[in-house]
């Protein structure tokens, strides 16, 4: 066990090319999917902070349901969506990168939607007579308050980006963990557990652990410079 | 400016309940250009809610609400409120004055000098860099008078400006609602403060349980009040503002 470890170390101290070349896949996916989702999910979520319309409560209790969306679900989904005889298969993108990206987005957009809603409804309850009295309609007020709170809705972003970079079923499931093509960190810490390399399996847990650390440490240091400046 | 003036302000029969319980009962009155007018009642009374009636933030259950001119000539609603707690946007204090302006209709070149006068009125011309949420209570609150200066609205709403403010600060804010009654501008006024009373209004609209109770000018109000629940308001309320404890 502790040869194990050892040996996991070495691993990450040689930076071996195959190594590096997941890590990298996997940066590039789940930050692309994140970086989709919030520029989808912030502003749904503010709209629907804001406006009032029928059936706005069962949205948001579906919305807050489909945070906990399975990811094997999700990657059902976009498979069938995708397989050669699904609506989208002519465009030949079931296990590519691609798809792995649409299945996080699909898994994390929940997710920073939600979070960014209650964010941002909080933040509403604090200004809302104020920006009615300045004649600020709803549509502006929305976005004036995304702007105003972007240092908390880092967190919804996180949370988004710990959930699409630890998960393996959607992308196991679109992706087929292909070596050298769509084999990511968590694919391949599934399929090396599984062979019985447990050294790999631990050091790209490590580097994975690793990698969410130093992302929620930088946010975290971000976000208090910004309130000792702004307040 | 040779608009028509939105003023004076007509309210009839206005009603005002939430949750089963009255809030604003029947209130006519007509609010016109000139006497600075302070709205007192005790903690309940309606008083809040009554200006955000009048000020368009809270639709009354009946009776009807009408202002002489429209309100969305040229983009601006030509009125303006200032709240207990001042809200300010996470940017400069002379952003936050030019963020009002934007919606007033006011083109992008001519924002930032309208807004350091606005400032500069208010004493916080030094301060236009910096962020707003990090200056002190009396500072916020003069900066969402200078905000409120900026639009040069025909009408003031203050509700309690001065409650959760120290002394200096409160002298402060009244010279700045004192320089707006001295630019034109209708002031209405709630507070809980006596001597602000008697140093801003012309007359007073006394609310008791919703109902305006009376109207009266300042000083009489204070020494021949003409309701019975004026009289003890007040009886009720001096020896507090005199500094004897919170025996209410």
């Amino acid at each position: 066990m502790s040869s194990a470890f050892a040996e996991a170390f070495l691993l990450i101290g040689s930076f071996d090319a195959s190594l590096a070349g997941i890590i990298a896949l996997s940066l590039k996916v789940s930050l692309s999917a994140v970086l989709l989702a919030s520029a989808i999910g912030l502003p749904l979520g503010a709209a629907l902070a804001v406006a009032r319309f029928p059936g706005r409560q069962a949205l948001i209790v579906a919305l807050n349901a489909l945070m906990g969306l399975p990811p094997v679900v999700v990657g059902l989904v976009v498979y069938l969506l995708l397989s050669r005889a699904g609506p989208l298969g002519e465009f030949g993108l079931l296990f590519t990168p691609r798809a792995m990206v649409i299945a996080q987005t699909l898994l994390v957009l929940p997710i920073i939607a939600a979070l960014a809603r209650q964010a941002v409804e909080d933040a509403w309850r604090e200004y809302e007579e104020q920006l009615r009295s300045l004649g600020v309609a709803e549509f502006d007020a929305a976005l004036t308050l995304l702007w105003d709170i972007r240092f908390s809705l880092l967190t919804a972003v996180l949370a988004g980006l710990g959930r699409a970079s630890a998960e393996v079923g959607a992308v196991m499931i679109v992706g087929g963990n292909i070596d050298g093509v769509t084999r990511v960190m968590t694919t391949a810490i599934a399929l090396e557990t599984s062979k019985g390399d447990l050294p790999l399996a631990l050091a790209l847990g490590m580097v994975l652990i690793a990698i969410v650390l130093a992302l929620n440490a930088a946010a975290t240091l971000l976000k208090e410079a910004a309130e000792r400046r702004y307040g | 400016m040779n608009r028509r003036s939105i003023l004076p302000l007509r309210l009839e029969g206005v009603c005002f309940g939430a949750r089963g319980r009255t809030i604003i009962d029947r209130v006519s009155v007509e609010l016109d250009s000139g006497p600075s007018t302070i709205i007192l009642g005790a903690n309940g009374a309606g008083k809040s809610v009554l200006m955000r009636i009048c000020h368009g933030l809270l639709a009354p259950t009946a009776g009807t609400v009408r202002w002489s001119a429209s309100q969305r000539a040229g983009g601006a609603r030509r009125q303006a409120m200032v709240f207990q707690r001042p809200v300010m946007l996470r940017r400069s204090a002379l952003a936050n004055v030019g963020y009002a302006l934007a919606f007033a209709g006011v083109p992008t070149g001519e924002r930032e000098p309208l807004a350091l006068e606005a400032l500069e009125s208010v004493g916080l011309a030094h301060l236009a860099q910096r962020p707003a949420r990090v200056l002190s209570g009396g500072e916020q609150q003069r900066l969402a008078l200078a905000r409120a200066w900026a639009l040069h609205p025909e009408v003031l709403f203050l509700d309690e400006p001065t409650a959760s403010l120290d002394p200096g600060a409160t002298r402060e804010i009244e010279a700045v609602i004192r320089a707006f009654d001295a630019a034109g501008t209708k002031i209405v006024m709630a507070t809980h403060n006596l001597g602000q009373a008697r140093r801003i209004g012309d007359e007073v609209l006394f609310l008791h349980q919703g109902r305006l109770a009376e109207r009266t000018p300042v000083e009489r109000f204070f020494s021949h009040p003409a309701s019975a629940e004026a009289e003890a308001f007040i009886r009720g309320e001096l020896p507090w503002t005199l500094g004897n404890g919170g025996s209410r």
